[in-house]
């Protein structure tokens, strides 16, 4: 890696894999999870923190990773949609969306994806008013949302199932 | 053609999972800018900022390498320096004059973004500000002529009977204006493309697009190259909704013109800002009704006079007029019609496709005015439409004599029934007076015609191809491209019907000019009705060459086609069927006069909305939505479902959210962060149900879906805002501001 002047030294784990980064302190996460890692499923949709299209875990914590400057992710665990599934396995939200229309366009997809997974952690069982605020940072052009809180209800009884 | 009377289908009417779900659930679909090409630069555009005048001087200033980029303007277009479309008059770029804000004038590429952006602070085009119009009303008062001699696009004329005759008869006359706003398609996915482009290879364009053959043909005439030099190529679209049917076009040229020149793959791709303030939206519109009944409740006369605002160029507004017209005097069997509309030239950027295509605007007025007509009569909303429903045998404002079962009727009980709105309307009588939070119920009744206006369709004569791959799979090659709606998922199933084999032996190809034949574009409800029965017959030529060679038999099974399917391409190299379309029989339309067959068929629908009012804040909620349709046969209950629930969504944005803030022709709130969409806490249940009843013409018997539920959202809520309080509203956006002044408060 050549020496860029004005970038730091970046060390975080992104899907559970230790990176070291280059990059300018004020560059956007967005930016260098899509061009530099190239985990495109984190997608811009408004770069101002309104749709939630670029939504990632940081320590656990769902952000917009489009306001999120590069300089604030020292030392952080970086979950991106590409680390939701496991090896051989879909989490039940992404089973779900398939399953029962969640997904259309696809675009707003891992963001919502994102945002029913970090709902279900805090709340395995919400109820409708809770889907409705769990996601309400999250637009979605095509579905109308109906179908997705479908998929997310479905989500919660195959966990329960399972 | 024959009625499908198959009873047997695997698929159809199944809830078959996305075919390509599994990618987007996981963040590995690939959308434009997803993808990058070695040494590829980033494009830019360089914008007027004023409205109306003449380009002076374009000038580079600053501390910018300008001699790193790639400059282009309008002397640089090898070809010609329009958007071939339908009359041809927008430029690619702005060579002397400048009809809009933010029209195109120099294009710029650099590797770096970041500097680009620099960059294009630094390009100042000098200029002498001419006077503009910016409201249809200023246009068809001509206080500037702005484009042609007269500021008019398009005319059409609709005249059925003669309603001079009758306004004497009439016991009732009722006069009013309605209006609708601009509304933004905002697919979260902004445009974008990536061009690489030379004098060898010719121009290929990778973009997010509804209508890849559009994108070519405009191509073809701005790079002056034959059609085998122009290349075009779909990425996964993450939604379209009408934004992605012409201004594709645009955008996939300039980049090419950036490729062109520099000789390096070149990718533009807006951000929210830029495309919301640059790129189409829907037509604002005003209608004014006159309408004559009997004292009985008979429609005697409908008068209508329709007005879109196209902007500054023509681009799709004759067509998007069209639909309007056609759709302006709705599902009512009425004997003497006319309908006069313009489209006309105002100083915005054009506007453009929207889902619906000029008739949520045409419907919504029409609605409005039912509502009034019955309320002047003495009737209630309901009974007054089933005095009028158009029934079969008789005929619409096109004089189209409907030739299908029709059960407007019954779609209305239905639809009063799941929502008790009789009950609720006596509830709410009672307790709104003394409620600041009031309740009201309303409903819209319409109709929206499937596939391209009158002749539209023989113009197009689609293609759709299949072809066969030795392991017995099968590949649809058609230019439809899937944008959320589900078209690989459809295809394959009425594929898979269609030969009795699983759905998981087809494989709808990705769209490439190069590889598909051209279906036709990705709008007017026609992917399913006419390019999916264009997609039965493809395969069932697949079938027809087997059986006719003598390598399948009748009754055969998965192995035995699959087995066909090799020997056939052992013993005579590729397996390929195409089927061109072939309009229904006895459909006449007449194109001076605008009468006939307007189209093949229609969607049939009553949607109803209870809606609260808070008489403190002034704000209306939807809190219930119920969507009673009749679409012929339903091919995928979770996919068709999924439509109309996302169209009633955006009907719900064009009533009480959406409002575009203009500023001397320019878009003032083009950021999410203040045009506001709905959220999932905003919408209310949307609860979708169809009847169905097969359309003879249509895959497996299917309709027409796609634009239908954009129609009656905003008459619906507006009628249910007048069952709360009392007041008949006429226009849309209805944000809280403009409520509170309707009611009197302000």
């Amino acid at each position: 890696m050549s020496e860029t002047p004005g970038k730091i030294h970046l060390h975080c784990i992104v899907n559970e894999e230790p990176r070291t980064l280059q990059a300018f302190p004020m560059e956007r996460l967005l930016d260098v999870l899509r061009e530099k890692l190239q985990l495109t499923g984190s997608k811009e949709g408004c770069g101002e923190g309104e749709c939630g299209a670029c939504a990632v875990f940081i320590n656990g914590r769902i952000v917009n990773s489009c306001l999120v400057p590069m300089a604030q992710v020292e030392g952080a665990s970086i979950k991106t949609i590409e680390g939701v599934a496991g090896a051989d396995q879909l989490h039940a939200v992404q089973q779900a969306f398939i399953e029962y229309g969640g997904a259309q366009c696809g675009i707003c997809t891992p963001g919502m994806v994102m945002a029913a997974v970090d709902l279900l952690e805090r709340n395995p069982n919400p109820t409708e008013s809770d889907i409705r605020t769990g996601l309400a940072g999250n637009l979605c052009r095509c579905t109308g949302y109906t179908k997705i809180f479908d998929s997310i209800v479905r989500a919660c009884s195959k966990q329960v199932d399972a | 053609m024959s009625v499908n009377t198959k009873t047997d289908n695997q698929f159809v009417g199944k809830s078959v999972p996305r075919k390509e779900g599994r990618k987007k659930v996981t963040g590995q679909a690939l959308y434009v800018d997803d993808l990058a090409f070695p040494g590829m630069l980033h494009g830019a555009t360089v914008r007027s900022t004023i409205a109306r005048g003449r380009i002076k001087n374009i000038l580079f200033e600053g501390e910018i390498p300008w001699d790193e980029f790639t400059i282009v303007t309008a002397t640089d277009i090898p070809g010609e320096n329009y958007v071939a479309l339908i009359l041809n008059d927008q430029p690619y770029l702005a060579g002397e004059l400048i009809n809009h804000p933010q029209e195109p004038i120099v294009l710029l590429a650099h590797p770096d973004k970041y500097l680009l952006q620099e960059a294009l602070r630094n390009v100042r085009i000098e200029t002498e500000e001419w006077p503009a119009i910016f409201s249809l009303e200023d246009s068809l008062a001509r206080k500037q002529i702005v484009w042609g001699d007269d500021n008019v696009f398009k005319s059409f004329l609709v005249d059925k009977g003669n309603v001079d005759d009758v306004w004497a008869l009439a016991d009732h006359i009722v006069e009013a204006e309605y209006h609708t706003g601009a509304q933004e398609q905002l697919y979260i996915e902004n445009n974008g493309v990536i061009a690489i482009a030379n004098p060898d290879q010719g121009v290929m364009v990778w973009g997010s697009m509804q209508c890849p053959y559009y994108v070519h043909k405009a191509l073809v005439k701005l790079f002056a190259l034959p059609e085998d030099k122009i290349r075009v190529i779909q990425t996964e679209t993450g939604g379209g909704f009408g934004g992605k049917e012409e201004y594709p076009s645009l955008i996939a040229g300039h980049a090419g013109l950036l490729a062109w020149k520099s000789g390096r793959p070149v990718k533009i791709i807006y951000d929210r800002a830029e495309d919301m303030v640059a790129t189409t939206k829907r037509h604002p519109s005003s209608t004014r009704h006159k309408t004559a009944v009997t004292k009985d409740g008979k429609l005697l006369a409908m008068e209508i006079i329709f007005v879109i605002d196209g902007g500054a160029y023509c681009t799709l507004s004759p067509v998007v007029l069209s639909r309007g017209t056609i759709h302006a005097a709705g599902p009512y069997s009425c004997p003497n019609v006319r309908i006069r509309s313009q489209a006309v030239a105002t100083n915005v950027p054009p506007h453009g496709a929207f889902r619906g295509f000029g008739a949520p605007q045409s419907i919504f007025a029409l609605e409005r005015q039912m509502d009034k007509v019955a309320h002047a009569v003495g009737l209630t909303p309901e009974e007054f439409r089933r005095r009028n429903f158009v029934r079969e045998g008789q005929t619409t404002a096109t004089s189209q004599v409907i030739r299908e079962k029709v059960e407007m009727e019954a779609l209305l009980d239905r639809a009063l029934d799941l929502t008790d709105y009789h009950a609720k309307k006596e509830r709410f009588a009672a307790d709104n007076p003394a409620a600041r939070v009031k309740k009201g119920i309303g409903f819209a009744s319409f109709m929206h015609g499937a596939g391209f206006t009158g002749s539209g369709e023989v113009y197009l004569a689609s293609v759709v191809g299949a072809e066969a791959t030795a392991e017995g799979r099968v590949k649809i090659l058609a230019a439809s491209t899937e944008i959320g709606q589900g078209t690989n998922t459809i295809f394959a199933q009425i594929a898979a019907d269609a030969l009795g084999l699983d759905h998981q032996l087809f494989e709808v190809t990705q769209p490439d000019t190069a590889n598909v034949p051209n279906s036709g574009p990705t709008v007017a409800s026609r992917t399913c009705m006419v390019v999916g029965k264009l997609v039965e017959s493809a395969v069932l030529g697949l079938k027809q060459a087997l059986i006719a060679s003598g390598y399948l038999k009748e009754g055969y099974t998965r192995s035995e086609f699959q087995r066909a399917c090799y020997e056939y391409i052992k013993a005579h190299g590729p397996l390929k069927s195409y089927s061109k379309y072939q309009p229904p029989p006895n459909v006449f339309w007449d194109d001076q006069k605008y009468q006939g067959d307007a189209y093949g068929t229609y969607a049939w629908a009553v949607y109803v909305a209870e809606v609260t009012v808070d008489m403190l804040t002034y704000e209306a909620h939807v809190q219930d939505f119920v969507a009673v349709q009749e679409v012929g046969k339903v091919i995928n209950p979770v996919l068709a479902a999924g439509q109309i629930e996302g169209g009633v969504a955006q009907g719900i944005g064009f009533t009480l959210f959406e409002n575009v803030v203009w500023a001397n022709g320019r878009m003032a709130n083009n950021q999410m962060t203040n045009y506001i969409i709905p959220t999932p806490a905003d919408i209310p249940p949307i609860r979708v149900y169809f009847e169905e009843n097969p359309y003879s013409y249509g895959p497996a018997g299917a309709k027409g879906i796609g634009e239908l539920p954009m129609d009656g959202a905003a008459p619906a809520i507006l009628s249910a805002i007048e069952n709360a309080t009392g007041v008949s509203i006429s226009h849309v956006p209805l944000m809280p501001e403009s409520l509170m002044e309707e009611l009197g408060v302000a």
